[in-house]
């Protein structure tokens, strides 16, 4: 896929023609993936027209960053008398800790982590800073707090930014059962007071979010933080560490995978025990590329597979018959 | 997926669309612009869902930026669906100028930059000027270079709504008119290509000299406001503002501290013009 090859091997590109450069800028928007790859073509030559256009994407990734710093800080202002430890996630996370995940990264809502027991203090703390409910269905709300890693979604009434507030990474109704309460001991303080996960608590996390979780929408440029958070640790007991606690949090098919799916579209650089090949590879590699020169979503079938499956990790059969049934008759 | 590709000023579109319809009414209203290699920007115009694609069409407005809960229209309307994905790039997507919510046009080398509320009538008289003597440079973006303050034209196709319709037809040249749309989310909409003139120069900007907030339906008055105030109003005014910066905020100060403005009232087109005439010849 040109945009994998472009981001892989930046050099490839010098290949494109204008149709070309086309595609696999749409591409990279409808991936999210455009500040990226404007970081990886840094320096190259390419043709002025795109020149233009990766600068505007260096711009606001900056913007974004910037943005997304600042509205941890709030949240820093706002939890100031919370003992507890307050872990920034995803790509503020990154981008706080200056990782090369972050460079150029597309960064949306602000993910924290706290302890469980302390969630109705941290609530209380950020509602009485001017956060608010987004949904005030009772039904989600209590879906929410019943079912879910996260606190119903909140959203800042001047800044119009959304928090999302967790206790685990997974929700409670999965299979794996990680172990929250250890990535919160071992997390990593920051100057400013607030913290990030450990290295291979981060990696996994970032598996995690793409393989256990989710449809694998906009799964290339997870891949991408996977294949950054990989390469950037060099600690010679790293991968040993990184197997052990992802089979401690339960998540180690899911490391697994996801390191060797990095591997096989990036070129990430893993230990050789982990490059085996495996049947299913393949589709979830076939549902990650699907793009086409329009940027559109392809494979519709393989989609609707993976949002099948998505589900199905998510809930127990039963309860998750009883979730469709709820939310069919909450059709509009 | 069938494609058109047009260069705005320093913007380039690629537009796809599921009928060959709308590709056709754009390369007629667009034939004077450039064609461009490669795409800022791409606007997809595709089915709502596959029976829609042929029975009552229905048009979904896509593309690289999209605004998750935008209303389809109706095939007929697919010229506003593709003005409208085109404006949401700019919107949302551009990050190279200060861009205003505003329209502009130019005589001897010098702006002129009307902005406002939608209604203010700032769309229709940058038409109407255009056609008497001064050079249309847009009717809805007005984007300032970060490094010389210059205006840099957009002169898009001009979208005239409801009553500016007929006001335009009595002034513009035949031929010129783009097919009447009826009821549109915005009411009636014809869509005026530029003169020619205006698409040629494209590529050349202006230095900003008088800024204009237009009031329509209002006795002929012409008040000072305050740089505070105007401030304020073209942070409102303006979508990338914020994401540009230090940048913006340069530009945007410069902008106001050498630029003068004042807003003005009319009910008639040739109020107004009588107004920006006689203010344009007191900066002289």
């Amino acid at each position: 896929m040109l945009l994998v090859d472009a981001l892989r091997d930046p050099s490839s590109t010098a290949a494109l023609d204008a149709d070309g450069w086309t595609a696999l800028l749409a591409m990279a928007r409808a991936e999210q993936l455009i500040g990226t790859l404007a970081r990886r073509l840094s320096g190259l030559p390419v043709p002025t027209a795109v020149s233009e256009i990766l600068e505007e994407a260096r711009v606001n990734a900056e913007y974004q960053r910037r943005s997304a710093l600042w509205e941890a800080d709030c949240a820093r202002r706002a939890l100031v008398d919370y003992v507890g430890k307050v872990v920034l996630m995803k790509g503020t996370a990154y981008a706080a800790a200056g990782l090369m995940a972050s460079e150029g990264r597309h960064i949306g809502d602000l993910d924290i982590m706290v302890a469980r027991a302390d969630l109705p203090k941290v609530e209380a703390a950020l509602l009485a800073a001017g956060w608010e409910w987004v949904k005030d269905d009772a039904y989600d709300d209590a879906y929410y707090r019943d079912h879910m890693h996260e606190l119903p979604p909140l959203i800042h009434k001047e800044r119009d930014r959304m928090i999302d507030v967790h206790h685990t990474i997974l929700p409670p109704t999965a299979r794996p059962r990680p172990d929250a309460t250890t990535m919160l001991a071992d997390a990593v303080a920051l100057e400013d007071g607030l913290y990030v996960f450990s290295h291979a608590d981060r990696a996994i996390h970032s598996a995690t979010h793409l393989l256990a979780d989710g449809e694998l929408d906009g799964g290339l440029r997870n891949l991408w933080d996977i294949h950054c958070l990989l390469t950037e640790c060099t600690q010679s007991n790293f991968w040993s560490e990184l197997q052990s606690r992802a089979t401690h949090h339960d998540l180690w098919p899911a490391v697994q995978r996801a390191a060797r799916m990095a591997h096989r579209l990036y070129g990430t650089d893993i230990p050789s025990g982990w490059r085996t090949k495996h049947w299913r590879d393949g589709y979830y590699i076939r549902r990650l590329t699907a793009r086409d020169a329009w940027g559109r979503g392809t494979r519709p079938m393989l989609r609707l597979l993976f949002y099948v499956r998505s589900h199905w990790l998510r809930m127990p059969p039963l309860m998750l018959a009883g979730h469709l049934w709820v939310k069919w008759r909450k059709r509009p | 997926m069938y494609e058109f590709r047009v260069q705005v000023g320093p913007a380039a579109f690629r537009i796809g669309s599921a009928w060959k319809r709308p590709v056709n009414e754009l390369a007629e209203l667009y034939r004077e612009y450039p064609t461009p290699d490669i795409a800022d920007y791409s606007v997809r115009l595709e089915a709502t869902s596959l029976i829609r694609r042929f029975i009552r069409p229905s048009v979904a407005i896509n593309g690289d930026y999209i605004l998750p809960d935008a209303a389809p229209l109706p095939l007929a309307q697919a010229l506003l669906a593709a003005e409208m994905g085109m404006n949401l790039q700019m919107a949302l997507g551009w990050r190279r100028h200060l861009l205003l919510h505003a329209s502009a046009v130019e005589k001897d080398g010098k702006a002129l930059i009307m902005t406002g509320a939608s209604g203010s009538g700032k769309s229709t008289l940058s038409a109407m000027l255009g056609c008497k003597g001064w050079r249309f440079m847009g009717d809805e973006f007005v984007l300032l270079d970060l490094l010389t303050g210059a205006v840099v034209p957009f002169p898009r196709l001009i979208s005239l709504k409801n009553t500016s319709i007929g006001a335009m037809q009595a002034t513009a040249l035949d031929g010129r008119f783009g097919p009447l749309l009826r009821d549109t989310p915005k009411g009636e909409i014809r869509h005026l290509v530029p003169a020619r003139d205006a698409i040629r120069a494209m590529t050349q900007p202006a230095q900003p000299a008088l800024l204009l907030f237009p009031s329509f339906g209002f006795e002929s008055a012409v008040r000072e406001i305050a740089p505070s105030e105007i401030f304020i109003r073209l942070t409102q005014a303006s979508t990338n503002y914020v994401a540009l910066g230090e940048a913006g905020f340069k530009t945007l100060t410069r902008f106001i501290n050498t630029v003068p403005a004042r807003a003005i009232d009319y009910r008639k087109g040739e109020e107004a013009e009588a107004l920006v005439n006689q203010l344009w010849d007191d900066l002289s």
